[in-house]
């Protein structure tokens, strides 16, 4: 009988009880290679089996069935069956074999980048996110490549509602640095610097023996970002930091630090002139845009300035003090700044006086009281994760051997501790 | 109340009547030198002896832009320097003058060498001396030796080696007359030097032995201390050092410091640092500071004037005038801008305290500037404010805000319940924030170093 045949029909006999499924693993992981030989004649086993309830056995065939390199009309053809399966398929099942879950996906996302649709592989890959994760703080190489395509389709909103979930657990290092880096890009795309601050600072002070570059772009957006955030940025970075980054960071990323000396010195004309000079070395790291962020950035910040000091001002006098060119840009200026709330001021066009007004935040309201609570819960929540972590930690093999090497030999007490644990 | 009633308000009359305090010096029989006009070098000259009077007049040489006076200060020092043994000064004194001053003041070439011959000799014998007496051990001859030898070369001008000599003696001290000589010859050699450190270190040393000083010795000490505060910019104890100086000093300091000085830097310092209320105790109230019983009324003129508000503008021509003459002082120059900043700035917020909102019109003409010039000093003002706050400044905070468009001054008080509710949420931000990528680093090492033990094992 065709081997083939033969593993069709355990496929779908073996399909049922979750005892028959490891049996069924332990099948197909043997067939695995003579799949790979044939991988031409396994599309029309494939319209024979249910994806939801044959899942494992599908998933095996599908990827056994998609060789690497694909030309578009394949690609085509292949996409659907792909985003059926991620749809449809039973999320235990597919646990069992996550590496071969994973290249599937991936293959799904080079399969429409190929297509040039990204759309289309944006919510198969959140469906495939969502159970592939063994909890909400679980991050999957499938989140890096998800926001990737969310960035290409430029779904940022879709990319955002990923980026609230907390994560703590990663398997591999390489995955949370494009995940941040990517979501970093995202909340910038969405104006939540203070959030994509957050992501790319995580990228740049993880722990790494040795540079790479995803760690140097990040690091770029991240001096430009907290120039538009914070209107100063400091070149040191934290002590947690490793001594890798600390020591080779910046000198991948001279013309940005540069740039931040010159914001520095609040000098527009200077710090323009600046940018006009390196325009081609931040166009070709595709950061002009956020370049010009931070050029804006400075008028804002001098108006905001202005109103710690001035309770009235003419428009005229902004203009000679944040150094624009008439009153009238002075008034748009103002008036972006008040919609988008960065300041609080009325405008007297008649006679072109701006008033600053402030803060009328009082903190009296019942959504500020919730505000405080919910932050209050959720940083006990916080807490409480740590000391089980910490208390986790403390009873880890590793961790007690190592500890124990280091302990002190000559303790009256501890008597009966081992001085190593043999594992 | 009644203190400064009764020494401010005749001084005020007398002001009034002569018109501006500046030109009736000459009328008065103890005249103030540092006043308004021309400085009378001779005079100035008259109140210092030693080295110091030589430097000075070199200063105001160099500083004088005014070709008689110059040649009249440099003809001087070249008189004193005569007197000594300094053959050093002496040949810059000589370059100085360029032969501007006639035959008789030109470089004696016969001289030098005879003060250098004789400097040799005298050094030989000094040195076998103390050979001599170290060979014997006797500490005290060994002091004497060491003394005299500092003594010898301060006069020749190698303050380098002066200063080692005199420290030298330090290990042969036995009485605590010998640790205070010891410090003051040090003190006067490191002012010289201009190492303010070390007379800080000194006078603290001298103010360490363990017997009563007395109150020349005791005002001496201060004069340094005060010195050496007001090099290190730090004003107000320089202030506070100088007005503890009694008046005893009298002329027994004028190797380094005439009383005028003391009077003249400490109220200045006082001025531009101290409050209204610490002005009042420190200056108006003790009567036995040096201030009282001087020839220098204008200064305590100038500080009775800040208390009163439409005196601001006044005052502060009077010091505008006096500014010339303190920029030719040798330890008060560097200083006088900032001094005389913070004296202006000080004006300003105290003019403000008291109200609620200011118009500044009204604040333009008690100060005689223009309504403009005034907003953007206020502004200055108020913006540093926001950077001395961070950095615990003390005197010059401004908390207001200017209506520009009605000129007026609004005094601003900070809302501390609003404060307090942003500063408790941006602290819960951050909290959470921190911990979060805690979290996540402490997993990414664990991961990593779960992955190097499984290698291992």
């Amino acid at each position: 009988m065709d081997p083939l045949e033969a593993l069709l029909a355990q496929i779908q006999g073996l399909s049922s009880t979750s005892s028959d499924i490891n049996r069924l693993h332990t099948i197909l992981k043997q067939a695995d290679d003579s799949l790979r030989s044939e991988s031409t004649r396994l599309s029309p086993i494939l319209t024979q089996l249910d994806p939801s309830i044959h899942s494992l056995g599908f998933l095996y065939i599908l990827e056994a069935s998609m060789p690497a390199p694909v030309t578009k009309t394949q690609a085509e053809t292949v996409v659907p069956i792909v985003t059926r399966f991620i749809g449809a398929c039973s999320t235990e099942q597919i646990r069992l074999a996550p590496d071969k879950f994973l290249s599937v996906c991936r293959k799904l996302k080079d399969q429409v980048m190929l297509l040039e649709a990204p759309i289309r592989g944006v919510a198969p890959l959140f469906t495939a996110l969502r159970k592939l994760q063994v909890s909400v703080e679980h991050l999957t190489p499938l989140h890096s490549d998800f926001l990737l395509l969310c960035l290409l389709a430029k779904c940022y909103k879709t990319g955002l509602s990923l980026l609230d979930d907390d994560v703590f657990e990663v398997d591999q290092p390489r995955d949370l640095f494009l995940y941040c880096y990517y979501g970093g890009m995202i909340c910038i795309g969405q104006k939540r610097f203070q959030k994509a601050l957050d992501l790319l600072h995580n990228v740049v002070t993880a722990p790494m023996s040795t540079i790479n570059a995803i760690a140097v772009e990040a690091y770029k957006k991240y001096i430009l970002v907290s120039l538009i955030r914070h209107g100063q940025f400091s070149t040191s970075l934290p002590k947690y930091s490793s001594s890798a980054a600390q020591r080779n960071l910046k000198n991948f990323c001279q013309p940005y630090v540069e740039l931040a000396n010159s914001y520095g010195t609040g000098k527009i004309a200077e710090l323009e002139a600046y940018v006009k000079t390196n325009a081609e070395k931040f166009e070709s790291d595709n950061n002009l845009g956020l370049v010009k962020q931070v050029v804006s950035s400075m008028y804002k910040r001098n108006i905001q300035r202005l109103t710690q000091t001035y309770l009235t001002l003419s428009l005229q006098d902004i203009a000679t003090t944040v150094q624009l060119n008439s009153p009238k840009e002075a008034e748009m200026h103002v008036l972006q700044m008040i919609q988008d709330g960065e300041i609080y001021a009325t405008i007297n066009q008649k006679d072109g006086m701006v008033r600053f007004l402030e803060d009328p935040e009082q903190y009296k309201t019942c959504e500020m009281i919730e505000h405080i609570d919910s932050s209050i819960q959720r940083i006990m929540a916080l807490s409480r994760k740590l000391t089980a972590m910490d208390e986790q930690i403390s009873c880890d093999q590793l961790y007690l051997s190592k500890a124990g090497r280091e302990r002190q030999r000559y303790d009256f007490d501890d008597f009966d501790v081992p001085q190593k644990f043999n594992i | 109340m009644d203190a400064d009633d009764e020494t401010s308000g005749p001084m005020i009359d007398e002001i009034y009547a002569n018109g501006g305090g500046g030109d009736d010096g000459e009328k008065r029989s103890r005249r103030a030198i540092m006043s308004g006009d021309q400085l009378d070098i001779e005079a100035y000259a008259a109140l210092y002896s030693g080295r110091t009077k030589i430097m000075r007049l070199l200063f105001i040489a160099d500083k004088m832009s005014n070709a008689p006076t110059q040649l009249e200060a440099l003809r001087m020092a070249y008189d004193e320097i005569k007197k000594g043994e300094n053959t050093q000064l002496f040949r810059e004194v000589v370059q100085k003058i360029d032969g501007r001053l006639g035959p008789n003041y030109g470089m004696d070439a016969a001289w030098c060498d005879a003060v250098d011959r004789r400097a040799e000799q005298k050094k030989e014998k000094l040195e076998n001396e103390l050979n001599a007496y170290r060979t014997n051990l006797i500490k005290e001859s060994i002091r004497m030796g060491y003394n005299d030898f500092g003594d010898f070369y301060y006069a020749h001008g190698q303050l380098g080696e002066a200063f080692k000599n005199y420290v030298r003696t330090r290990d042969y001290c036995t009485t605590s007359k010998h640790i205070i000589h010891m410090c003051m010859s040090a003190i006067l050699v490191s002012i010289e030097m201009g190492q303010f450190p070390h007379v800080t270190s000194y006078v603290s040393k001298a103010e360490q032995a363990p017997e009563a000083l007395d109150a020349i010795t005791v005002a001496k000490l201060r004069c340094a201390a005060g010195l050496a505060n007001l090099e290190a910019k730090k004003y107000k104890l320089a202030a506070r050092k100088f007005l503890e100086t009694g008046p005893e000093l009298g002329l027994h300091y004028n190797e380094v410091i005439a009383q005028q000085d003391v009077a003249t830097y400490g109220g200045l310092c006082a001025l531009a640092t101290f409050d209204r209320a610490e002005l009042k105790a420190m200056v108006y109230f003790p009567l036995s500071t040096c201030l009282s019983r001087l020839p220098l009324e204008n200064i305590f003129i100038l500080i009775s004037f800040l208390p009163f508000p439409s005196h601001y503008a006044s005052c502060l021509e009077y010091l505008g005038n006096l500014k010339a003459n303190l920029l030719l002082d040798i330890h008060l120059h560097d200083h006088v801008e900032t001094l005389y900043d913070q004296i202006r700035h000080k004006a300003l917020i105290q003019y403000t305290h008291p109200f609620v909102s200011v118009d500044l019109n009204m604040m333009a003409n008690a100060f005689k500037t223009t309504v403009a010039g005034l907003e953007k000093e206020l502004e200055a003002l108020i913006t540093d404010n926001q950077i001395q706050l961070i950095v615990g400044g003390t005197c010059c905070t401004l908390q207001a805000r200017i209506d520009s468009h009605n000129k007026i001054l609004y005094a601003r008080h900070a809302d501390q319940r609003n404060a307090t509710f942003q500063r408790v949420l941006e602290t819960g931000r951050e909290f959470d924030r921190d911990v979060r990528s805690m979290l996540l680093r402490s997993n990414l090492i664990k991961h990593d170093f779960n992955l190097r033990a499984l290698r291992k094992l």
